[in-house]
C-alpha cells in the first residue's frame, strides 16, 4: 500500500475559481484529507472517483489527480450511486452546489440518502448561483436581493440539514469553508462512514453573494454565533468557553455557564450516534441569532448500505441458483424438444 | 350433425374478457401448449391501461390473440377464426374481427340486462352486431363453473376466477389440445402456496372439455398439425424477456458485470424485472427514483466498468434525453432500450406504434447521433439487444435498441441457441499506457477511444458534458470541437464496416421494393407472400440497422424503381432515407392507431404500389 502525499492528490489544471472564493478552502481540505483516507481506509489512489454535476464547485473533479466525473446538472448524485452500485470497492466523493443537489437534483438526492449509498457528498452551500451569475437557490434566505428576485424573493430556503435528517440521512456535517482543519477531520470521518455523508460547506461566494455567511463567520464573533459538536463532548461554546445547550421543555435553550447555578453538568453532551433524530434535528436547524449555528458532525450512525445490500444478494442468490451461466438459463423452465 | 375432425393449416383464436377475467392468463397457456404440441405461433396481447378498467365496459376489455398453425405463422393474425367473449363488452369490442366462418363462444351468464346495457347494446347483440351467420356458442361458463365446483370449499370469489379454466377446457377440444401442458402449469404454479386449487382448476378444465364435446352445438373440432419446425430445443419467448436475456448474454460474453438501472415504463418494465430475477449471473438492477437517474447510474456504471442498460419507453426517453448527450460526449457504452408505445405524452402506453425513430435519430441538443438499431420479432430481441451491447462495448458508445410494445409483449417459438455460437465481445481496455493515457485518442479503425476503469493504478483521467480534446483536457478551442464533432459521427458510421450486408428478399432488382423496420416485419412477409401467391413479382429488405445503415443500402436500392416504405408512424424511416438518399423514388404506406398493421392493408398498399407502376 503506497503512502500518498496530498500533493499527489492534486491534478497539473490550474484552478478557476474566482480568487477569494470559498471553494479553494474546500478543495484544499479534500487533497490534504485524501492521504489520511488512503492510508486509514486502504484505498489506493486509483480508487478514489470524484464526480460532480455542474455549477461552480463542480469544477472540482478537474482539480484532483483521480478518477473524475465531471456530469450533468443535478446529476451527480445519480452518476455516484452508478458508480458505487457498479463497484463498491471504489470510494466515492461527490463536489456539488446548493443549486446543483437541492433544486434540480433533489430528487437524486433525497434518494440516495434513503437507500444509504456509501457516497461522500461535499455540499458547497453559497446561497446563490454562481456560474450562472447571481440568481437566487433553494437556499438563498427568504427576501434575498438577486438578478432574479429584484424585488426579494417570496419563498422560504431548505436547510439542507433538516432535508437530509428528514430522509434519515445517516451522516451529516456542517462547516464553514475556511475551517480547514475541522473541514479535513470532517471529511475523514465521513469517508469512515459506511452509507450516505453529507458535509454542508458553507462557501462564500465573493462575486455573486459576499459575505452570505458572514453573521456566523466572521472571526471575531465566529466562537460566539457558532457551536462545534464533537460526539461525546459537552455543547459549550463561545469566545470564552461560557456558553452551553441545555434542554427547555422540548426545545434548545442557550445558557451561561456560572449565571444561575447552571454548570458545566448541566450542559447537554453530544451523541453524534444515537439513533434519536430529534435532537440532532433540533442542532442541525438551529439559526443565529436566537442559537449559535452547530458545525461539525451533527449525525453519524451505522446502518446497512445499498451498494453492499445489492453485492450480497447478488452473491447470496447466486450460491443458491442452479443457473450460473446462459446456457443454464436458456434451457431452464417450460422448453420442448423437436426431433427430426 | 355427423362430427368431424377438419384438419386446418392455421388458426387464429382471440381470447377477450374483462381485464380481470384472465384472458391474458388463458390466451398465454393456450401459446404455450401450442408451442410444446409443435405448432408454429405468434401472440400479440392488448389491454386497455387501466388494470382493472369499469367491470363490463368495452374500454375494459383485455384481448389476447394466438396464431397457431403449421406454417407460415409470422403474425397474430388478423381476423380470427374462433372469438371467446367473456361478456357482452367484449363480444362488441372484438366483433369486427370476425371472419365470416368464425365460431363465437360467449359465456351466457353475462349476457344479461345489466351486461348488455353496460356494453351498450339495446336488442339483440347478435343482430345488433350483425353477426347472426357465425356459429354462436353460448355456454352458462359461469354457471357450469359454480356446479362444477359446488364440492369444492372454495368460497365464491375463488371458484369465480376458475372460469377462465372452464372456457380454456373447451378451447382444448375444439382445437384438439392435449392438456398435460396446463396440468403441469397448475402444480407448478399451486403446489407451495395453494395446493388446495391445484385439483379444482384441473376439474374446471376437464369439465370444459367435456362440455364441449358433449353438447351440439359445436358441429366440428379442428386439428392443427405440428409444424415442420427445425429439430433441437425450443421455448417460448417474449420480445422483453429475450431482450433481457440477450443482455445477460452480452454480460457473459464480455466478461463484464451487467448493471441496469430503469424506471418502470409501461411496455418496457418486464425487461427491468427479468433482469431483477437473475442476480445469480451477476446482474445487479437499480430501480431508480426516476428515469433520468435510471440513465444516469447505468452511465455511472458504464464508467466504473459495467455492462450498463437503461430500459424505458418514448416518455422515459424523452426525460433522459440530455444524459444521452452526456453518454455520447463521454464516449461510455452504453444500451438503452425503448419499447416504443402509442404517443406523444402518455398517448395510449398499452398500444404499439413505430413514433420515437425521429426522438432517437434527433431529440438531442447539439451535433448528437446515436447508433440505433432495431428488433424485428420477440425472439430477434435476443440478437438484437446483444449486437446492441456488442456494438456499445466494441465501438465505445451509447447504442439505442428499439423494440416494439407488439414484440416486447408478444411471443414466438425461439430454437434455443448455444452461447458457444455467440462471439466473444472484446472492448477496447486501455492496457499498455499506465502514466501516458490519453482518453480521447481513437483507434486507427473503429474511432473508438481506449476504457479505463477506476481502480486501475495509473490512467486516472476525468470525463465530463465539457468538450475536451484527445488528452482529455478541456478545450473550447473552435477546430477541436469541430474535429471531435466529426469524429464522433465517423465513429458511428464506421460500425458499418462492422455489421451484416442488407439482404433483399425476392429478386435482387425489379421494379418495386418493399421496406421495413423494427416489428412490422412479420406482417410485411406475410403480404410479401401474399402479393407473390397472386403471381406479382416483388422484393423486400427489411432493416434491423438504423443509424449506421447497412453499407450497401444506396446499391440495393439502385436496382429498384420504386422503394415502398412501411411503418407505424407518419413516414419517419422514409424520411430518413430520403435524407441520406435522395435521388430515389419513395413510396410510403403508413398507420398511427396504436396497432400492428393488418396484412390485408400492407397487400392493398403493395398492390395499389404496383398498379401504379404499370
Amino acid at each position: 500500500m503506497p503512502k500518498y502525499t496530498s500533493q499527489e492528490f492534486k491534478s497539473d489544471q490550474e484552478v478557476r475559481w474566482c480568487p477569494g472564493c470559498g471553494d479553494h478552502a474546500v478543495l484544499a481540505a479534500l487533497q490534504r484529507a485524501m492521504p489520511t483516507i488512503s492510508e486509514e481506509l486502504g484505498y489506493e489512489k486509483e480508487r478514489f472517483v470524484v464526480v460532480s454535476g455542474i455549477g461552480c464547485s463542480s469544477r472540482l473533479p478537474y482539480y484532483m489527480n483521480t478518477y473524475g466525473f465531471h456530469s450533468i446538472h443535478g446529476r451527480a448524485t445519480a452518476i455516484s450511486t452508478g458508480i458505487k452500485v457498479a463497484n463498491p470497492d471504489l470510494t466515492v466523493w461527490q463536489a456539488c452546489g446548493d443549486g446543483d443537489a437541492l433544486a434540480i437534483g433533489g430528487n437524486h438526492f433525497i434518494h440516495a440518502i434513503r437507500r444509504n449509498i456509501d457516497i461522500n457528498i461535499v455540499l458547497f452551500n453559497n446561497q446563490i448561483y454562481g456560474l450562472t451569475k447571481g440568481q437566487y437557490s433553494p437556499t438563498s434566505r427568504f427576501g434575498a436581493i438577486t438578478k432574479t428576485s429584484p424585488y426579494g424573493t417570496v419563498e422560504h430556503p431548505f436547510n439542507p440539514g433538516s432535508l437530509v435528517l428528514g430522509a434519515k440521512g445517516t451522516f451529516f456535517a456542517r462547516s464553514l469553508d475556511s475551517e480547514l482543519k475541522l473541514n479535513e477531520e470532517i471529511m475523514i470521518a465521513a469517508a469512515r462512514h459506511d452509507g450516505t455523508s453529507v458535509m454542508e460547506m458553507l462557501t462564500n461566494c465573493v462575486i455573486f453573494n459576499d459575505g452570505t455567511h458572514k453573521a456566523i463567520a466572521d472571526r471575531d464573533v465566529r466562537a460566539d454565533r457558532t457551536i462545534v459538536l464533537r460526539h461525546g463532548e459537552k455543547m459549550i461554546f463561545g469566545k470564552n468557553r461560557d456558553k452551553g445547550l441545555m434542554l427547555d421543555g422540548l426545545c434548545l435553550k442557550v445558557v451561561t455557564i456560572g449565571e444561575n447555578g447552571i454548570t458545566e453538568d448541566d450542559i447537554l453532551t453530544h451523541d453524534a450516534h444515537t439513533d434519536n433524530i430529534g435532537i440532532h434535528m433540533m442542532l442541525a436547524d438551529m439559526k443565529y441569532p436566537d442559537y449559535p449555528v452547530a458545525l461539525g458532525i451533527i449525525r453519524d450512525v451505522k446502518d446497512i448500505t445499498y451498494d453492499d445490500g445489492v453485492r450480497d444478494q447478488v452473491a447470496e442468490v447466486a450460491a443458491k441458483s442452479r443457473i450460473h451461466c446462459m446456457d443454464d438459463l436458456l434451457r431452464s423452465g417450460a422448453v420442448w424438444e423437436v426431433a427430426d | 350433425m355427423q362430427h368431424e375432425v377438419i384438419d386446418t393449416k392455421d388458426v387464429v383464436i382471440r381470447f377477450a374478457g374483462d381485464s380481470g377475467d384472465g384472458m391474458q392468463l388463458t390466451g398465454s397457456l393456450f401459446a404455450d401448449m401450442s408451442a410444446v404440441y409443435g405448432n408454429e405461433l405468434s401472440t400479440f396481447p392488448d389491454y386497455p391501461a387501466e388494470i382493472r378498467a369499469p367491470h363490463g365496459t368495452v374500454s375494459g376489455v383485455s384481448g389476447f390473440t394466438v396464431h397457431i398453425g403449421r406454417e407460415g405463422v409470422k403474425t397474430p393474425g388478423d381476423f380470427c377464426d374462433m372469438l371467446v367473449a367473456m361478456n357482452p363488452a367484449a363480444l362488441r369490442a372484438n366483433a369486427k374481427w370476425l371472419k365470416r366462418t368464425a365460431l363465437v363462444l360467449v359465456d351466457e351468464d353475462t349476457f344479461n340486462e345489466q351486461g348488455l346495457s353496460r356494453a351498450g347494446f339495446k336488442e339483440n347483440p347478435i343482430t345488433e352486431l350483425n353477426i347472426e351467420d357465425r356459429t354462436i356458442i353460448v355456454a352458462p361458463i359461469t354457471t357450469l363453473t359454480r356446479e362444477s365446483l359446488k364440492d369444492s370449499g372454495l368460497d365464491a370469489k375463488t371458484v369465480a376466477k376458475c372460469k377462465n379454466m372452464f372456457t380454456l377446457g373447451m378451447a382444448c377440444y375444439i382445437y384438439s389440445r392435449p392438456m398435460e401442458y396446463i396440468y403441469g402449469y397448475l402444480e407448478k404454479k399451486f403446489s407451495r402456496k395453494h395446493p388446495e386449487l391445484i385439483e379444482p382448476n384441473k376439474k374446471v378444465l376437464n369439465d370444459g372439455y367435456n362440455y364441449a364435446a358433449n353438447i351440439q352445438a359445436i358441429p366440428n373440432t379442428y386439428h392443427i398439425e405440428p409444424a415442420h419446425m427445425k429439430k433441437g430445443l425450443y421455448r417460448n419467448i417474449t420480445g422483453n424477456q429475450a431482450v433481457a436475456w440477450g443482455l445477460l448474454a452480452a454480460s457473459e460474453k464480455s466478461g463484464l458485470p451487467l448493471f441496469c438501472g430503469s424506471y418502470p415504463i409501461t411496455p418496457a418494465t418486464s425487461i427491468l424485472e427479468e433482469l431483477a430475477l437473475h442476480k445469480s449471473l451477476g446482474a445487479k438492477t437499480l430501480q431508480a427514483e426516476d428515469e433520468i437517474a435510471g440513465i444516469c447510474t447505468a452511465i455511472g456504471a458504464a464508467f466504473a466498468g459495467s455492462l450498463a442498460v437503461t430500459t424505458t419507453s418514448g416518455p422515459g426517453l424523452s426525460l433522459k434525453s440530455e444524459a444521452l448527450g452526456l453518454a455520447v460526449m463521454t464516449e461510455l457504452p452504453l444500451v438503452v432500450v425503448d419499447v416504443q408505445r402509442a404517443g406523444p405524452s402518455t398517448g395510449i402506453p398499452t398500444k404499439t406504434e413505430q413514433t420515437d425513430l425521429n426522438q432517437v435519430l434527433y431529440g438531442r441538443n447539439g451535433e448528437c447521433p446515436m447508433a440505433v438499431i432495431a428488433a424485428h420479432s420477440p425472439a430477434h430481441c435476443f440478437d438484437a439487444a446483444f449486437e446492441a451491447a456488442k456494438i456499445a462495448l466494441e465501438h465505445m458508445m451509447p447504442v439505442i435498441l428499439l423494440s416494439e410494445g407488439f414484440i416486447g409483449n408478444g411471443s414466438e417459438p425461439w430454437l434455443i441457441p448455444s452461447m458457444k455460437d455467440y462471439p466473444a465481445i472484446n472492448p477496447p481496455f486501455a492496457t499498455d499506457a499506465e502514466g501516458a493515457y490519453r482518453p480521447f485518442e481513437r483507434d486507427p479503425e473503429t474511432l473508438a477511444r481506449k476504457w479505463a476503469v477506476p481502480g486501475q493504478k495509473g490512467y486516472e483521467h476525468r470525463v465530463g458534458g465539457l468538450e475536451k480534446n484527445h488528452d482529455g483536457v478541456l478545450s473550447s478551442d473552435p477546430q477541436n470541437h469541430e474535429m471531435m464533432v466529426r469524429e464522433r459521427a465517423e465513429k458511428i458510421a464506421r460500425v458499418a464496416d462492422f455489421i451484416p450486408e442488407l439482404s433483399v428478399d425476392g429478386p435482387d432488382s425489379g421494379k418495386l421494393l418493399v421496406v421495413g423496420w423494427g416489428g412490422t416485419y412479420g406482417h410485411i412477409m406475410s403480404a410479401i407472400s401474399q402479393v407473390r401467391a397472386s403471381g406479382h413479382e416483388v422484393s423486400y429488405a427489411h432493416f434491423d440497422y438504423i443509424n449506421p445503415l447497412p453499407r450497401n443500402t444506396a446499391e440495393v436500392f439502385s436496382k429498384f424503381g420504386k422503394i415502398l416504405v412501411c411503418e407505424l408512424n407518419s413516414g419517419h424511416f422514409v424520411n430518413y432515407l430520403r435524407g441520406l438518399m435522395p435521388d430515389r423514388s419513395y413510396l410510403q404506406c403508413n398507420k398511427v392507431q396504436g396497432q400492428p398493421f393488418l396484412v390485408q392493408e400492407l397487400v392493398s398498399a403493395i398492390e395499389s404500389a404496383l398498379q401504379s407502376m404499370n
